[in-house]
């Protein structure tokens, strides 16, 4: 189908954008790359009457840092920029592993890394990224910036904390030096479909044990979730199959699954299990 | 309802000023207005890939891209292809190897393929497989097109050598 009229504001500059944005407020809305409004406004879910297109704030479309000291993503940074990232280390790889399984090659030559955030589908691969790494989100607007954490950006379905006159300007993601091991498994259907479950894993593993790990999941429930009390049971374990199993288990126990036309809730589960034990394996490896 | 915007597009490295309301697709610009209906419109929510052009040397989907958001953009659509009755090697391999049926499907593959292997001209077959997997085909069973583009992808290095 064909989107509603609207009105088509085009800024160059951030400054200009947020201006925009806050004249228009609640009926107004950011156009990034357009892979999920654009959709939405086709089928006539959405109907903005004003949409602020970001491509000209070429501001927003740089990478800088490294795996050692972090990367910061600025919102208009492409999906396709991390097929080959402009940086090395553990981060860099993790980045490129994930980026995969991100719809397909011409989707990712638009989507954003700001407008997956934004979005929050609840089976974004980014929004997984941020929530389990602890990224820092930095959110605009006329009247300043403030800085929100991934643990409170993510609110529910399609739900963040941005408010209608905000725009996402940059993500900080947190170190990830070398000896981190890292470790990503999606369950979809068909390649390039939203996942059904996903897990990320990050490991430092020292004399046999695991020193160190930060583990979440994506594509269960209404959010991406971080699992603390599986990263307080992985601590100080071997990375054996039999460890990866029983943590595959207590991440069932931690997430309230979702059930939906695609998943029944003890299916979606199951398959919980096996992303978790998956993606551990795979960064034990 | 809003006014319409005029733009100018360079398609296949030919200026068209045209009249535009925003909400009108790229792919509709270029069907409507420019009067190029080789790019063709399936879904019309980035699921099926046939409206799939290039936008500055990049595969994108036609129908999220609004016609406005391509002003200043080099645009390249099937009808850029073929040089005067001499077929591009895709469309030449795709001819050859039975890579289309209703050819409803076809610009958009030919687009897809011609912009993947520009980027990577040494795709490894499960790359290849990976990027072809961006578009749907009802008819082919796949197979024949992943024949054609590898054996293009081979003529193209060849020719580049
Ligand atoms: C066929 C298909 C398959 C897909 N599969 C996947 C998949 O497997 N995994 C996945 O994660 N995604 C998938 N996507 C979605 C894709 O990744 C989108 O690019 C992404 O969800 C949104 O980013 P965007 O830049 O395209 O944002 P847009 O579509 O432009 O915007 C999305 C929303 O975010 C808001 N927004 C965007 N940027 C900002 C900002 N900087 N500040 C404030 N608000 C902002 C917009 O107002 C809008 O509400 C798929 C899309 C398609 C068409
Ligand atoms: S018509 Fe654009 S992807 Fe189907
Ligand atoms: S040849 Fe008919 S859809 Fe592909």
């Amino acid at each position: 189908m064909k989107p509603a009229a609207f009105a088509y504001l085009a800024p160059t500059t951030l400054g200009e954008a947020l201006a925009m944005l806050d004249g228009v407020q609640d009926d107004g809305k950011v156009l990034a790359g357009g892979q999920s409004l654009v959709p939405a406004m086709n089928f006539r879910l959405a109907r903005p009457a004003t949409l602020v297109d970001l491509n000209g704030l070429s501001e927003l479309d740089h990478v800088s840092g490294d795996s050692d000291r972090g990367v910061v993503i600025g919102a208009l940074v492409r999906h396709a920029a991390f097929h080959a990232p402009p940086f090395e280390g553990p981060l860099a790889e993790l980045l490129a592993k994930v980026v995969r399984d991100i719809a397909h090659y011409p989707i990712r030559q638009r989507g954003t890394f700001g407008g997956s955030l934004a979005h929050a589908d609840p089976a974004s691969e980014w929004c997984l990224v941020a929530a389990t790494l602890g990224a820092t989100m930095h959110l605009a607007s006329v009247a300043g910036t403030r800085t929100v954490a991934a643990a409170d950006f993510f609110r529910g379905t399609f739900t963040t904390a941005l408010a209608p006159n905000e725009i996402l300007v940059r993500v900080d993601l947190p170190p990830l030096p070398a000896g981190w091991r890292t470790g990503f498994y999606e369950f979809s259907r068909r390649k390039g479909d939203f996942a059904l479950a996903m897990a990320l894993a990050t490991l430092q593993i020292d004399g046999g044990a695991i020193r160190a790990v930060r583990l979440g999941v994506g594509g269960v429930s209404d959010r991406p979730r971080r699992l603390e009390t599986v990263e307080a049971f992985l601590a100080g374990k071997p990375p054996t199959p039999a460890t990866f199993a029983e943590a595959a288990e207590l991440a069932r126990g931690a997430v309230a699954v979702t059930a939906d036309i695609h998943a029944s809730e003890a299916y979606r589960s199951d398959l919980l299990g096996t992303v978790v034990r998956r993606a551990l394996a795979e960064a034990a490896a | 309802m809003p006014d319409k915007i005029a733009i100018t597009l360079d398609v296949n490295g030919k200026s068209y000023d045209v009249n535009v309301e925003p909400r009108r697709s790229l792919a509709d610009v270029l069907r409507e207005d420019c009067g190029l209906t080789g790019t063709h419109l399936g879904c019309e929510h980035g699921v099926c890939g046939a409206c799939t052009v290039l936008v500055d040397g990049r595969p994108v989907r036609a129908c999220l891209m609004f016609g406005v958001q391509a002003e200043g953009k080099a645009i390249r659509t099937v009808e850029g292809l073929a040089d005067g009755d001499v077929l591009h090697p895709l469309q030449k391999a795709f001819w050859e190897n039975h890579g289309l049926q209703c050819g409803f499907c076809t610009p958009g593959f030919l687009m897809l393929a011609v912009g993947a292997l520009e980027e990577n001209p040494a795709m490894s077959e499960a790359e290849l497989r990976d990027v072809l997997s961006s578009n749907l085909c009802r008819c082919t069973g796949y197979q024949n097109i992943v024949k054609a583009v590898r054996l293009a992808a081979d003529e193209m290095r060849a020719r580049r050598a």
